[in-house]
């Protein structure tokens, strides 16, 4: 606690800036319905009303209160890019494990399927799944975490292979742990921190992922509040020259960024306590 | 020599191996539906002879390796069925608006390539300078962002405030070439601004690990000049580097066309894809899905290539 403590004190300003981001989304995400003026689907007020101490932001393309479905936006889009990272994480880390520890074909078979799933872009894929199993929210969780656990299957993989062949490894083995206990209690607490940075950044991507598929109309769908949904309902506010339709984009951008920074730090600190 | 030759006809076998296993998961993703696609796209509250007549039309009594390779072969002769939403051949869709997006990730890409080796060589040359943090910060955030924000500031600023250019860059086929740089320069903007961070970080990236190895250090110690070291000594290794550099982010841009067509309304091959998405248009999705698989690995396949061919350990071997 107090070697936290301590880092976080020595932590460059990028970081304490991206930690307080994070921070500062985490409370609107677990608050939003103490927080958020309206109900999340309320119908308020008539069609793009203007900022007003009524309505903070104005009002929607279907009259519904904007800093509202901001604030819901913000539980919504990151919930579900924070469960599909989860899921990515467990079907990859696992996979990753059990290819390096067991070795021989398992690694040849699952290397290989993962070469050819990776050939094809996450986007492509992606539509061509959602095409076929419909765009429900289940569906959208499995399939972009199924695509996103090839990269951590990559990365799992390579790191646990350098850890298989460590002598304590092979002590467990000899003292006859079963395969379980060698992945989760010998490999899975030495390969944590270039995991964790991964975690942060497989985050982003699936984040932004999430957003474009949602504005392209293909990911959560109406009437939950989204962030990426948000912008193309309302994009022709722009036109009109009012820019509101660009807070939940730079709200996207913001919160990428602030993972970031963390990541940076994060990957700099435990690089160079190895070396 | 015969070691490249060897190495690069591996490559293209196992490319071409690639491929067939992409047309294969493209084309056998549709049996993962519950039932088939006829009852998918039909409901169920369609007769059953209506759902036989349906299967028989699109062949699905066949079993699935003989349609496979139906299906491949008519592809590879540029037939490519009807798309079932309005029963047009999905050929004459697709021919002219995947043009346009190549058009596009083109004209990004003339833009974008130059712009950003300039600036990753600079970065990596004064790495740890002002310039290079500035330029680190820029990067990051523009990476961050996603590319439809990026847009719709590029519309608000230069299109709506500045008016100059069109917020929407509706081309058709009649339309001069000066007539359509003018109209999808924003669109063409916004891929640049995404793909320049990436590539600039990545060549960053690969000329300090290249400075960083002993034998420039060497050329530096024996007093050669800064320019010397870097065109002499460093260049044609980085050859390889960069050149994977910049096809990726070809590929990159390639997909990430996508959003931006749906933002700019640019007819390409794009944005047919998501609307045929959101109408489960099957055969038109499955013949996009492999048109951009299929362009995607034929650029990585290119940079693999190339790397091997310009690694001048292989070139001039002992």
């Amino acid at each position: 606690m107090e070697a936290a403590l301590k880092a976080l004190r020595k932590a460059p300003p990028t970081a304490l800036f991206g930690m307080a981001i994070i921070l500062f989304y985490v409370f609107l995400a677990v608050f939003a319905p103490i927080i958020s003026p309206y109900g999340e689907t309320e119908i308020v007020g008539e069609q793009f009303e203007d900022w007003s101490p009524d309505y903070l932001l104005g009002t929607d393309n279907l009259g519904r209160d904007m800093a509202t479905r901001l604030i819901y936006g913000a539980r919504n889009t990151i919930g579900i890019a924070f469960i599909t990272t989860c899921l990515a994480f467990m079907i990859g880390v696992t996979m990753g494990f059990l290819a390096s520890t067991l070795g021989g074909w398992v690694d040849q078979l699952t290397s290989r399927v993962v070469d050819i799933l990776m050939a094809i872009p996450s986007l492509i894929f992606a539509l061509l799944l959602l095409t076929i199993f419909g765009t429900s929210m289940p569906s959208l969780i499995i399939i972009i975490a199924v695509l996103d656990s090839t990269r951590v299957y990559r990365l799992s993989r390579a790191v646990s292979q350098g850890i298989v062949v460590m002598d304590y490894v092979e002590v467990s083995k000899l003292r006859g742990e079963g395969l379980w206990y060698i992945m989760k209690n010998e490999i899975l607490p030495n390969a944590m921190a270039p995991l964790v940075a991964e975690f942060g950044l497989r985050f982003c991507f699936v984040f932004l992922f999430i957003s474009a598929l949602s504005f392209l109309g293909l990911g959560i769908q109406p009437p939950t509040a989204d962030w990426g949904s948000m912008v193309r309902a309302n994009a022709d506010l722009i036109t009109y020259g009012i820019l509101t339709p660009l807070i939940p984009a730079a709200s996207i951008a913001l919160l990428t960024v602030g993972v970031n920074f963390v990541v940076d730090w994060f990957l700099h600190k435990t690089s160079g306590l190895r070396e | 020599m015969s070691q490249i030759l060897t190495m690069v006809a591996q490559r293209l076998a196992l490319g071409l191996l690639t491929l067939i296993a992409v047309s294969l998961i493209i084309f056998l993703a549709v049996e993962l539906l519950p039932g088939d696609l006829a009852e998918a796209i039909l409901g169920q509250a369609a007769l059953p002879e209506t759902v036989a007549a349906f299967r028989r039309e699109l062949r699905l009594d066949l079993p699935p390796h003989e349609r496979y390779i139906e299906w491949l072969g008519a592809m590879m002769q540029g037939d490519m069925g009807r798309s079932l939403a309005n029963n047009r051949e999905i050929s004459e869709l697709i021919g002219v608006r995947f043009g346009n997006t190549l058009f596009l990730a083109a004209y990004a890409a003339i833009i974008a390539v130059p712009l950003a080796l300039f600036l990753g060589i600079l970065a990596a040359l004064y790495r740890n300078s002002l310039y290079d943090r500035a330029i680190n910060v820029v990067t990051l955030s523009s990476i961050s962002s996603p590319e439809f924000f990026v847009a719709y500031i590029l519309i608000a600023w230069l299109a709506n405030t500045l008016g100059w250019f069109p917020s929407i860059s509706n081309v058709h086929e009649g339309t001069g070439l000066l007539e359509r740089l003018y109209r999808t320069a924003l669109p063409a903007m916004t891929m640049t601004l995404v793909v320049v961070a990436h590539m600039m970080r990545m060549t960053r990236a690969s000329i300090i690990n290249l400075l960083a190895s002993p034998y420039i250090e060497m050329a530096n110690l024996k007093g050669l000049s800064r320019m010397r070291v870097i065109v002499h000594h460093a260049l044609p290794n980085a050859w390889a580097p960069i050149i994977n550099v910049i096809v990726l982010n070809l590929a990159f841009l390639i997909v990430g066309v996508v959003v931006v067509e749906v933002v700019f309304v640019y007819p390409g091959l794009g944005q047919l894809l998501i609307d045929s998405v959101s109408k489960r248009d099957v055969p038109v999705v499955q013949a996009s899905c492999l048109i951009f698989a299929v362009t995607y690995i034929l650029l990585n396949l290119t940079a693999d290539v190339l790397a091997i061919l310009t690694n001048p350990r292989l070139m001039h071997p002992k």
